[in-house]
């Protein structure tokens, strides 16, 4: 072992001392043979055969020195850095190919490595500083009967914690908001709600002060101590280092400062970043519905666990259902048909994860097309070369280098290209790594954060992509002098327009390929444009334009019932009186939004309900005049009024699908319909819009007046033709004339509330369409590559084409459709994929069939527009040719 | 005695070299492939220019070390010497070897 690392060292050391070993053993060979001269010379031979004999002896002056210096270095590595020096050396001298090779190495190494930062930054490593990602889950409730996850309450989740030994580092987390007021500013900001373990658990050491203590999260209003972030700390409190001890006011209670969290840290909510962190027990404070600690009905939580080491998520799984499952029998009136589940981080049913797994999803698809596309361009490329090297290559056989020696020249060729397109590529990550947020609209109150994340297994991924790339780009022209013919190279070979016999095969079918992923790339991209426009034009069922909708953070101030009561309607009326407004009303919820509606289960007169069966249905509570306000259309009855308190009946508006459903077609108007256990009577009837999502189908839905079960610190919703600056100044002014320490929330119009619940698919449509066109664009220049090339290398059939009386547009006409025949071959190989691959898009679609004829419709235009844009300017060209010349030459 | 030259076996020229080292004290290489055929009364047939890989190979493995010298005929040489461990090594060799000769001896007087 130790000769054998004493002999490695030797090898590499002498890597690097070759020139001067190499002079040590010519002059040491020389002294031999000088010596042996001399030798013989006195034994009595002549000059010139003691020299003969000497060299004789030696077996070969040149002979020796090759097996020397093989046994000397590392045969290996030194031809592979002969390659790399050659292959350096053909790459300078060929600049213009070298840099177009690299641009579209990067472009398709850089999207791929970009989307791989973003699945690690935003889906599997979604919280920098947080240690043990890789074992980190998200955890929350099922309902039997709901897709998707719910939230958890909270005597739920300690009870798991107590009995779970699969398990560590429970913890929970809830995502809120509040205003803040330091001086004269007060601006919404988020933070979260978490259990005192929060920062021990994630393994986050505040840079100042201290986490929560373990009892920090026990009793009601008990606790009022916060975190706040680094960029709060920097920003709104300009980095005080006396921060500690200092007191703040979130949502009316003074909470003690304790700590400031570490920079880089954003808490654990993909695609937000949280300003301050509070423990449970201020949960008053920030959530309506009072005190939860101890409700084992109220779910507001939503929680995270560490697996412990080697424990799969199916073994923990099984030991948490366990425990539901008891939980079910123990306390069945709050946790019947409930369930509680493990999600892996880039599934977690509560944040951006889930919205944008999709998008990344079909992101990963697109992006490996995209390199296959830029390959198949490099490999092109690579192949017209070594046409022009075929000469080059016959001299290295004949004069006796093996055929693997030439392919591992080829290689490495490929592997300097694609080394320095990797390169290119994580550069083009790098600064792609904040660049999801931009396509998010802008959110006030909200600092958006999707990072991507080059991390190791972003580079080893990258890495791995470049030798992909190497052994594509390499093989194409490997392939090539596969079949080169040693006798054969003196023989001038010229291919056809037409014929495209032979070498002209191979580019051909790269073309075609390339054609036909550009093509499926088309197809998706037309399917979710159209997606988005018919989300788009699909009605909500309340007007858009000229319905602006804001809040007051009731809550957030502290404002009791009857407060906000009283506020609310001294709000309204002042705002009835601006100028242009039409009217305005309070709702608990605005539609689309992130918040999730009240849920009761109903019962009407004179329906049977089936046995099983328990309809539970959503509803708004709403203010006087909503309907009015929202221009949803009222099919009969009335509006809600002001009269509709809390001194008067109990009364209900539901919607058309609900109508339909419970009564049958008959007018439910003056029916019953019991709610929470309670009478009302309905006396309107709406027509159906949107709730929850634009995508939703027609569901049943009812309304009760907010009076009647209020919520403090619900939305406003107000309709006007002024424009909405002019409208949230003159609100802030009435909001601030009632109480200076009341924030107004953001203000938008019910459009902007539409667009913002269609990111996602706008997000995707933006990414699949660039990178559409820059797969249109590799297309393109590699079908330009391969016309012109064919062009030029037929100069002398279209010279006698035209001396045959061929016109200028004949010629025209040849090469377009040769090249139209190529895209058209594409094309057909494009839709028959796309036809099986579209499914993929699955949930991104929206109203759209996957083999929809105008999506394919349009990518056929497109390409075709494309195509011969790229086919023209060597059409043009071959015009051109001047017969007389070409025969000549 | 046989009329062809031997060729030197695989694997004995490092156990020549290292034994002539160890007789005649430091040597350039010219001087041991001489010594070797001296030795051997021109029986063997040396080729002169595999004594230098195998001197790199013994000397890659620490056995001999080399420096530049002077001949005795006012040459610059590059002179061979065994280092403790070559002088280990051509200890088990010759052991190894001896145990080998004695081996194929009695196969081969047995079957005879």
């Amino acid at each position: 072992m130790m000769e054998f690392l004493r002999t490695l060292t030797a090898r590499v050391v002498a890597l690097f001392r070759r020139r001067r070993l190499d002079e040590d053993l010519d002059e040491e060979l020389r002294s031999h043979l000088e010596m042996a001269v001399e030798l013989n010379q006195r034994k009595g031979l002549s000059a010139e055969q003691a020299r003969r004999e000497a060299l004789l002896g030696l077996g070969g002056f040149e002979q020796t020195k090759q097996i020397y210096r093989e046994r000397r270095g590392l045969p290996m590595i030194e031809t592979l850095l002969q390659d790399l020096r050659f292959g350096f050396r053909m790459l300078r001298r060929n600049p213009g190919f070298s840099i177009l090779a690299i641009l579209c190495l990067t472009l398709g190494i850089g999207a791929n490595a970009a989307v791989f930062s973003w699945i690690e930054g935003i889906l599997f490593r979604p919280y920098p500083l947080v240690t043990h990602q890789e074992r980190l889950m998200a955890l929350g409730g099922t309902a039997r009967g709901e897709p998707g996850g719910t939230a958890l309450s909270w005597p739920d989740f300690l009870d798991l914690r107590r009995s779970c030994t699969l398990l560590d580092s429970f913890f929970v987390t809830k995502i809120t908001g509040t205003t803040l007021s330091i001086g004269e500013r007060a601006e919404v900001t988020t933070g979260s709600i978490v259990s005192a373990n929060y920062f021990d658990a994630l393994g986050v050491h505040p840079i100042l002060g201290r986490g929560f203590e373990p009892d920090e999260d026990v009793g009601s209003q008990a606790h009022p101590v916060t975190v706040i972030s680094y960029q709060l700390w920097k920003g709104r409190f300009k980095g005080d280092p006396q921060i500690i001890g200092k007191t703040q006011r979130f949502s009316g209670v003074l909470h003690t400062i304790v700590g400031v969290a570490p920079e880089g840290f954003y808490g654990t909510f993909v695609g937000w970043a949280m300003n301050f962190w509070v423990p449970a027990s201020m949960e008053e404070t920030f959530e309506a519905g009072g005190y939860k600690l101890e409700d084992r009905g109220a779910r507001w939580i939503e929680a995270f666990v560490r697996l412990k080491p080697g424990v799969t998520r199916g073994q923990a799984q099984q030991e948490i259902s366990a425990v539901a499952q008891r939980l079910e029998t123990d306390y069945p009136a709050t946790n019947r048909g409930r369930g509680i589940q493990l999600w892996p981080l880039w599934q977690t049913p509560f944040n951006n994860a889930r919205t944008l797994l999709p998008t990344l999803e079909i992101m990963v698809v697109v992006v490996a097309f995209v390199l296959l596309i830029a390959c198949a361009n490099v490999g092109n490329l690579l192949l017209v070369r070594s046409f022009a090297r075929r000469h080059e290559m016959t001299v290295r056989l004949a004069i006796g280098a093996g055929r693997g020696r030439l392919l591992q020249q080829l290689l490495t060729e490929g592997l300097i290209l694609s080394a320095f397109g990797a390169a290119g590529g994580l550069l083009v990550a790098y600064w792609c790594r904040h660049a999801l947020v931009l396509l998010f609209p802008a959110r006030g109150g909200v600092t958006m954060y999707l990072p991507g994340e080059i991390d190791w297994r972003v580079l080893a991924l990258s890495a791995g992509i470049c030798l992909i790339a190497t052994l594509i780009v390499g093989l194409v022209p490997a392939f090539q002098t596969r079949n080169l013919d040693l006798s054969g190279t003196l023989k001038a070979e010229s291919s056809g327009v037409v014929g495209a016999r032979g070498r002209a095969w191979s580019r051909s079918s790269l073309v075609v390929l390339q054609v036909s992923l550009c093509f499926i790339l088309l197809v998706g991209a037309g399917l979710l444009i159209q997606s988005l426009e018919k989300i788009r034009t699909t009605s909500p069922g309340f007007t858009t334009h000229t319905v602006l909708n804001t809040g007051v953070s009731l809550v957030a101030a502290a404002y009791d019932a009857q407060r906000a009561k009283t506020f609310e309607d001294e709000l309204i009326d002042r705002i009835h009186a601006l100028p242009g407004v039409e009217s305005a009303a309070w709702a608990r919820l605005e539609p689309l939004g992130y918040g999730s509606y009240s849920s009761s289960p109903i019962a009407v007169d004179g329906y049977e309900l089936p046995p099983e069966e328990q309809p539970s249905v959503e509803y708004n509570q709403v203010g006087p005049a909503y309907f009015a306000t929202m221009g949803i259309p009222l099919v009969s009855g009335r509006e809600f009024r002001r009269a509709d308190d809390e001194k008067a009946a109990l009364v209900a508006v539901v919607n058309q699908t609900m109508a339909v459903r419970y009564w049958r077609g008959q007018s439910p108007l003056g029916q019953r319909l019991q709610v929470k256990g309670k009478w009302v009577q309905v006396v309107g009837v709406a027509a159906d819009s949107k709730y929850e999502s634009m995508r939703e189908n027609p569901k049943p839905f009812f309304y009760v007046p907010l009076r009647q079960d209020f919520a403090r610190g619900g939305g406003l919703n107000i309709r006007t033709t002024q424009p909405l600056r002019t409208i949230e100044r003159e609100v802030v002014r009435e909001v601030r004339a009632l109480d200076r320490n009341l924030a107004l929330y953001e203000m938008i119009t019910l459009q902007e509330q539409v667009d913002r619940s269609t990111s996602p698919q706008q997000v995707a449509v933006t990414l699949v369409g660039v990178l559409c066109g820059l797969a249109l664009l590799l297309a393109a220049i590699g079908l330009y590559g391969v016309m012109s090339y064919a062009v030029s290398q037929s100069t002398r059939e279209l010279g006698l084409r035209m001396a045959l009386g061929a016109g200028a547009s004949n010629l025209l006409r040849l090469v377009m459709s040769r090249g139209l025949a190529l895209t058209a071959g594409g094309v057909f190989l494009g839709a028959a994929v796309a036809l099986g691959l579209t499914r993929l898009l699955g949930n991104l679609l929206f109203k759209v069939s996957p083999r929809d004829p105008l999506a394919f419709g349009s990518a056929l235009l497109v390409m075709m527009i494309v195509a011969s844009t790229a086919c023209l300017l060597p059409a043009w060209r071959a015009t051109r040719t001047d017969p007389a010349r070409a025969l000549r030459d | 005695m046989p009329t062809t030259k031997a060729e030197v076996l695989q694997g004995t020229l490092d156990l020549l070299v290292l034994k002539t080292l160890d007789t005649m004290g430091p040597m350039h290489g010219f001087g041991i492939a001489l010594r070797i055929q001296q030795v051997s009364d021109d029986l063997l047939r040396l080729n002169q220019g595999s004594l230098y890989p195998a001197l790199l190979r013994l000397e890659q493995r620490g056995w001999i070390t080399s420096r530049w010298g002077v001949s005795e005929n006012k040459r610059k040489a590059k002179y061979y010497s065994l280092t403790r461990s070559g002088r280990k090594q051509l200890r088990d060799e010759v052991a190894g070897w001896s145990q080998m000769a004695a081996v194929i001896d009695r196969v081969l007087k047995a079957t005879s």
